[in-house]
């Protein structure tokens, strides 16, 4: 269909999708600026010069540390996130019992909570467990990454488990009955015919949770109290305190929490939109 | 639990089900397959079902948080009785979120289906207007807070600076100011709100038959009258998850004030009060569990809304 757009419609979302930008070409600006012209000019002035300064001094301040611990806690909760919940979602689409509507319901609604509602519990359970000082030298799931992962993927394993569970219950049942009649085993099913067939729901996911954990801010806050462990997402909290009134720095900190990001975005883009609509898709 | 909970399962004469599966199973297929079930939802149930009871459990308690849970004493409904009536930041909390719910359910959310709608028709550069629009949906709550101080600042902000009045005594303190901090706070969550929405929507769009547009096109109807009365009925399923997500975005939200000032001073919501209850000087956990609690029942309505709904027309298929 054809219809005609107005200029109208064209200015309007030209002029919104400045704004959209405006926000972070000044934190990008601002990245760039060295701090003695920022402090002679002020930060809303030209010139002065452009240098990687801020980048490399935010960078040695420990951004290396946070990215590597944002990557040791986001990449195993992705992967266990996914295979548990390809697990649960194939025994409830393959197969009819009598809970597993119950049991679909009890992980979907699990992840729509506010996670604050859990805190104070998860804190005194994770206190409470004891850990050998060779696994952790907090003695206990404080203050380590297990922790932070094991919610990660408590929290993320509902979404998976809804938007699996629904991808599956669309593959043809006769795949199974076939492969039962071959006298392929359940964990066969499984792993040789459903999850191949899987692949454009799981790479959606993956990317998706990919992102979803590496911003996640809360779980890290309330379980890591040692700096030099916490993911970057949680760590740009302490930036402020850190580099006071260092606008600056501030920003190119804030930049290089948006890299990794930004790099799955343009790599992945379709990827992502493709997990987010997969979980709106049914209804 | 789960083995017992299979071998009940066959449900003949219902349609669509896989019953004839089961009977073939092996000893060995049953094991498998239970613990394929039991494994994870052992973990869901231990990481999210038993502390959201227990926190409820904890809102009829009293407890410093320190020493062994042994230390718990009965409160009652004190925890309860004060939150209500004596904690001050309790009602404002409520009224922000409230606020926090209609500013997104009457602006953000809109204008992300705006967007949709506009983005729809065959513009030229719709995909870079549409890359634009979602960038900030990839990022996080806390860095939106960052990145947006850099815009509010009163002394360096780009806002005042703008408006020539950064560092003087006129400045607008965005964030500072307990009369306008919600509203700044909001502007930045509608910044991410509206792109998550639009991307949502528009792929809602996509699957709508174009036949139907063309129809109303040649009824004369305008833009406003195909939306109304032709797409956004088609669009039910999509709308039901926007509306779900539009709640529970607000009754989630923690990250964006916990980065400002950790949810004070004109930006109190629930969530922030549970975590100020739990942790420093205001340590009171039988209180931040009354909150908790509070927080759980209020979300669990759209929950409960989307999921009957959601799984009922599951049964039914």
């Amino acid at each position: 269909m054809k219809r005609r757009n107005n200029p109208g419609t064209y200015l309007f979302l030209t002029v919104l999708a400045l704004m959209w930008l405006v926000p972070l070409l000044w934190t990008l600006y601002t990245a760039l600026r060295p701090y003695a012209a920022t402090q002679q000019r002020g930060y809303f002035s030209v010139g002065g010069g452009m240098t990687f300064a801020n980048f490399a001094s935010a960078w040695s301040s420990g951004f290396g540390t946070y990215l590597t611990n944002s990557a040791i806690i986001t990449i195993p909760s992705v992967i266990l996130a996914l295979l548990l919940a390809s697990m649960v979602a194939f025994a409830v689409s393959r197969f009819t019992w009598k809970f597993n509507t119950t049991l679909l319901i009890l992980f979907t609604a699990g992840n729509l909570l506010p996670p604050q509602i859990l805190a104070m519990p998860i804190y005194q359970l994770f206190k409470n467990i004891p850990l050998p000082l060779t696994v952790a030298d907090s003695g206990s799931l404080l203050n380590t990454y297990y922790g932070v992962i094991a919610m990660n993927v408590g929290f993320q394993i509902g979404f998976c488990t809804f938007v699996l569970s629904n991808f599956m219950k669309a593959l043809p049942e006769e795949l199974g009955e076939a492969a039962l009649v071959d006298g392929a085993s359940v964990w066969r099913q499984y792993h040789s015919i459903i999850l191949p067939l899987c692949r454009p729901a799981l790479g959606a996911l993956a990317t998706l949770e990919t992102i979803w954990i590496y911003n996640d801010f809360f779980w890290a806050l309330l379980l890591v109290q040692s700096g030099d462990r916490l993911p970057v997402t949680t760590a740009i909290n302490n930036l402020r305190g850190q580099f006071v009134n260092n606008y600056n720095l501030i920003a190119a900190g804030a930049m290089i929490t948006v890299i990794p990001t930004l790099v799955i975005y343009l790599a992945l883009q379709r990827q992502f939109v493709a997990g987010l609509t997969l979980g709106a898709s049914k209804g | 639990m789960t083995l017992t909970h299979v071998t009940r399962a066959a449900h003949p004469g219902q349609p669509g089900v896989r019953h004839g599966h089961l009977r073939k199973l092996r000893t060995s297929d049953w094991v498998v397959l239970g613990l394929m079930v039991a494994i994870p939802t052992l973990l869901e149930l231990v990481l999210v079902w038993l502390p959201a009871l227990a926190s409820i459990g904890m809102s009829f308690g009293r407890w410093d948080g320190i020493g062994s849970p042994t230390n718990i004493t009965s409160a009652g409904w004190s925890n309860y009785d004060y939150v209500f009536t004596n904690y001050p930041p309790f009602w404002p909390a409520v009224l922000h979120n409230i606020i926090w719910l209609a500013f997104l359910a009457l602006i953000a959310t809109p204008l992300g289906v705006l967007l949709a709608v506009l983005l729809d028709r065959k513009l030229i550069g719709t995909r870079i207007y549409q890359s634009i629009f979602f960038l900030p949906v990839m990022l996080s709550l806390a860095l939106i807070g960052i990145i947006w101080e850099l815009q509010y600042s009163s002394d360096t902000g780009l806002i005042d600076s703008v408006l020539g009045i950064a560092g003087t005594p006129h400045s607008i303190d965005f964030l500072g100011n307990s009369n306008i901090n919600l509203w700044a706070a909001l502007v930045a969550q509608t910044w991410r709100h509206a792109g998550y929405v639009m991307i949502l929507y528009l792929a809602g769009l996509k699957g709508v038959d174009p036949t139907l547009k063309e129809a109303a096109a040649l009824d004369g109807a305008n833009g406003w009258q195909t939306f109304t009365k032709v797409i956004f009925p088609v669009m039910r399923p999509i709308n039901t998850v926007v509306v779900v997500i539009t709640i529970i975005e607000a009754l989630r939200a923690f990250d964006l004030v916990y980065i400002i000032n950790k949810g004070t001073n004109g930006l109190e919501l629930l969530s922030a009060l549970v975590m100020q209850n739990l942790q420093g000087e205001g340590q009171d956990l039988g209180v931040g569990s009354a909150i908790a609690t509070v927080l759980l029942l209020i979300s669990l309505i759209p929950i409960v809304l989307y999921l009957s709904r959601t799984f009922r027309k599951d049964d039914a298929r």
